[in-house]
């Protein structure tokens, strides 16, 4: 090792290879067989469970952790996957604090919730373990179905049409699919390759095929696909990144935070990625912690993770700024940037200090400077390359209750769409609903 | 603090714990270690006739019931008696006994059901200078087989008879144990008493199979692919054991013949309650043998505490204190109106007590969309079901209903006299009111 944190510039190699593999080891260990009986126990197989409500996929909470507790956590793992295909994923990215975990009677009461995440990763890795894939097809239909995306929203998607006898075809731009799972979460959210070993697992109950390296405007288009199947589902996701607006924009070492991540995520050998003595984020979302929390953790000297709002208006939970600080990113809020400027071999950003009066940002006239090797642009994804002819609202494609679009039968679900917030399991429940109404509508 | 010491048919303990004749008690070695952690008394291993010994398995003699986290709520065995030569064991009570002469020791017997066999042994354990003898009636595997153990304890004669013998050949006091595999734990209590016995000791363990090996399809503990049943005992079977113990204290054949208490006592709360049931001291093993002989520490201070709390200054001042309220049920008052009462401060809004009452009993308790819970008196029959199973302690209670209110179960006015089923317009047998 030739590097270490206070290497200026942009340098791989902060630190050894242990202590890389050591940081981007997974966040929460997984539960063993003893741990996951007292963790079920403390369940109390609530009446209706607010647990259950909260989770966008509805799983069946109380019986999957009745089935961990009477030792067979197989069982377990069908609940979670009859409902949510990606539960091992989600048990895994869900920001259970804010959902089924926020909610839990325990929580309530005692501060303390029953740990659904860690139980669910716990039923949904025995299972998959084994290599048994819990669900078989019906008998073939005869309809096929295009799905665009190859994310959360487009395999919940397929692996329902698929599991309800129709063919389904997923056309991803990328070479890999995933989507967000594969190039969007945090290293140490999803460790040993999971995102690949779920989607062959997924894919594993057959009727689907995946064209990879295909996107929709520059390999076919909506008409193309229109014509060659019985439905069509758009799950591809925001591709697009939202601009600073603001001068120095365009400088060489400002990035998009999601490309960072991207990267991160694979690359074969952590020691050769590169990152700044000094980092700054910009924005107040996952993907800003993600990027702000590998940054530090890939050995950057200083962190700072600036938001133009208040800590409460933060997307990312509090849960993952405490994450963030824990990790020794320093969280600057009530801050927007101005400008960004070269200094010396490095950059130079100014903030001006804001502040949130009845919902509106002013500046208060003060304003600071902070050092930036790198500096990476999270304030939200856009979508890009959205078809002619669909109506979109508020940027995204507009989608009714059971998910169709404005075209006939063309559906859509996960972030490209109206509708939910912009999560993993949010998406799969898009994906899996739309799917049971492709259903209805091709039977008709 | 309150002082513990115990006597108890004469016999003087420091503190009313003893380990009851078990593996915890099969030797010296254990004995003495169970002294220098506090234990008032020991019941010592039953011994068997002179000659060779018994042998046991040697493979598992164990099953364990587990509750949360591996807690050993009920343990099941198929260990036999000492295994271990007679007079070794004589020299070894003789030598603890002589150590610790403020402790009890009693020692367990069993030997066959003929005069011969008890007169043998009996002076050979009166050389020893142990406080006296407990007959173990009560062993359910194994040697009840052979014609000893619970195979005597189910024949209310020859319980009198062996008592008899005991009476005649050893001078100090006779503790006849009691096994709870019968239908009326009375008749063989009875029996001992007209042999002469100075007190009686119960439950044994209960006859039981633990668990199935589903892979082996062989009852638990397996060896070499069987099973055979053992001896329930623990936690789980104290409420077997307070009621036979209760049957025993409250039936006036039985009342003045006093009990040593056993059966899954673990805390001092639990020797307190068999206490208050007619207990003159208890006997303890499952707790010891899941947690090591400093528990007793824990049940000393815990009962002197509580006997301070209440202004006991010995245990014979609360002994039998709660055996006059165990009556029958048609004695109950049946003019007693409760009904459930939600504390919505404590509620934490699990639903429960809903599941439980909507599908499982009365539908007395009412969900509203915001998940509020509250009790319908109209159809609260006080079951006292919510209450056990809300997982909040007391946030679910039972309130008696005052004198002279209306149950809007009944539409009928509370009464302030007793009423029980004696006297009940629906019994057939009801005596007329005078």
């Amino acid at each position: 090792m030739t590097n270490s944190a206070s290497t200026s510039g942009i340098v791989p190699a902060r630190l050894d290879k242990a202590a890389l593999s050591d940081n981007f080891s997974d966040l929460h260990a997984p539960l063993s067989d003893h741990e996951a009986l007292v963790a079920a126990d403390r369940c109390y197989f609530c009446h209706d469970a607010p647990c259950m409500t909260a989770c966008p996929t509805a799983i069946d909470i109380p019986l999957f952790i009745r089935q961990i507790s009477t030792g067979t956590p197989e069982a377990s793992a069908k609940t979670i996957f009859s409902q949510n295909i990606l539960g091992g994923m989600c048990a895994r990215v869900c920001p259970t604090e804010t959902l089924c975990e926020e909610v839990c009677v325990r929580e309530v009461a005692e501060g303390k919730p029953v740990e659904i995440g860690r139980l669910q990763r716990y039923a949904t890795d025995t299972l998959m373990a084994q290599g048994k894939h819990p669900f078989e097809r019906a008998a073939a239909t005869g309809k096929s179905v295009a799905v665009v995306g190859a994310g959360p929203a487009g395999l919940a998607c397929a692996h329902r049409l698929a599991m309800l006898g129709h063919a389904v075809t997923v056309f991803d731009a990328r070479e890999k699919g995933g989507g967000l799972n594969e190039f969007g979460i945090a290293a140490y959210k999803s460790t040993n390759d999971f995102a690949q070993d779920e989607l062959n697992w997924l894919l594993s109950i057959g009727g689907i095929t995946v064209e990879y390296g295909k996107s929709l405007g520059d390999a076919f288009t909506l008409a193309d696909i229109q014509s060659n199947h019985d439905a069509v589902f758009l799950g591809m996701g925001l591709a697009g990144v939202n601009a600073l607006g603001c001068d120095g924009e365009d400088l060489p070492d400002v990035l998009d935070a999601v490309e960072f991540i991207a990267e991160l995520r694979q690359a074969e050998d952590l020691s050769k990625v590169k990152v700044g003595r000094h980092v700054v984020v910009i924005g107040g979302g996952m993907t800003a912690v993600d990027a702000a929390v590998q940054s530090k953790l890939l050995g950057a000297q200083d962190v700072a993770l600036v938001y133009r709002r208040g800590k409460e208006n933060m997307s990312a939970s509090v849960y993952e700024q405490e994450l963030a600080t824990s990790k020794g990113v320093r969280i600057i809020y009530d801050a927007q940037p101005m400008k960004v400027a070269q200094s010396g071999k490095g950059l130079s950003v100014e903030f001006a200090y804001t502040k949130t009066k009845k919902g509106k940002l002013t500046r208060t006239g003060e304003s600071f400077n902070l050092p930036a090797d790198q500096v990476f642009k999270a304030i939200g994804q856009t979508l890009s390359g959205a078809p002619e002819g669909l109506t979109l609202e508020g940027g995204k494609i507009a989608v009714d209750e059971s998910g169709a679009t404005s075209l006939p039968n063309v559906w859509a679900g996960g972030d490209c769409a109206t509708g939910g917030d912009d999560l993993t399991v949010t998406a799969v429940a898009e994906g899996r609903d739309a799917a049971l109404n492709i259903h209805t509508a091709l039977l008709r | 603090m309150a002082d513990l010491t115990t006597t108890f048919i004469g016999i003087t303990s420091p503190n009313p714990f003893w380990l009851a004749s078990a593996p915890p008690t099969d030797k010296e070695y254990n004995v003495r270690r169970a002294f220098e952690a506090g234990w008032g008394g020991v019941v010592w291993k039953t011994l068997g006739s002179e000659g060779p010994p018994v042998v046991n398995v040697n493979g598992p003699r164990y099953g364990v019931v587990h509750g949360a986290d591996r807690r050993v709520l009920g343990l099941n065995n198929i260990e036999l008696i000492t295994d271990r030569d007679l007079y070794q064991n004589l020299e070894e009570i003789k030598r603890v006994k002589a150590d610790y002469p403020d402790r009890a020791i009693i020692v367990s017997l069993m030997v066959p059901c003929e005069e011969d066999a008890w007169k043998a042994i009996l002076p050979l354990v009166e050389d020893t200078g142990a406080d006296g003898i407990e007959l173990n009636f009560g062993c359910p595997h194994g040697m009840a087989e052979r014609g000893m153990g619970s195979a005597v304890g189910q024949v209310p004669e020859y319980i009198e008879m062996v008592t008899k013998w005991c009476k005649q050949y050893y001078s100090k006091p006779v503790i006849v144990k009691l096994t709870p595999n019968i239908t009326d734990i009375r008749a063989p209590a009875a029996a001992a008493m007209r042999g002469g016995a100075d007190a009686v000791s119960l439950i044994n363990t209960i006859n039981s199979i633990i668990s199935v090996d589903l892979d082996a399809m062989a009852p638990e503990p397996t060896i070499d692919g069987k099973g055979t049943h053992g001896g329930y005992c623990g936690p789980a079977v104290k409420p077997i054991a307070m009621n036979m113990v209760a049957e025993i204290a409250r039936n006036p054949e039985t009342a003045s013949l006093p009990i040593s208490g056993i059966g899954g006592i673990t805390t001092w709360r639990d020797a307190a309650e068999f206490i208050a049931l007619g207990c003159g001291n208890v006997q303890v093993c499952t707790a010891a043998m899941t947690y090591g002989f400093k528990v007793v520490q824990e049940m000393i201070s815990g009962l002197s505490q509580w006997m301070d709390e209440k202004g006991h200054t010995s245990v014979d001042d609360f002994v039998r204190m709660a055996v006059p309220n165990v009556t029958d049920w048609q004695y109950l008052n049946l003019n007693y109106v409760a009904k459930a009462s939600i504390s919505q401060d404590d509620c934490i809004s699990c639903g429960r007590c809903f599941a439980a009452c909507e599908d499982t009993s009365h539908q007395a308790i009412l969900m509203s969309d915001d998940r509020v819970f509250t009790v319908n008196d109209a159809e609260c029959v006080a079951c006292n079901l919510c209450v056990e199973v809300c997982p909040v302690e007391n946030c679910i209670t039972m309130v008696p209903q005052a004198a002279g209110t209306v149950d809007a179960r009944t539409g009928e006015v509370v009464k302030e006299q007793h009423g029980d089923w004696t006297t009940h317009p629906n019994n057939p047998g009801a005596v007329a009111a005078e």
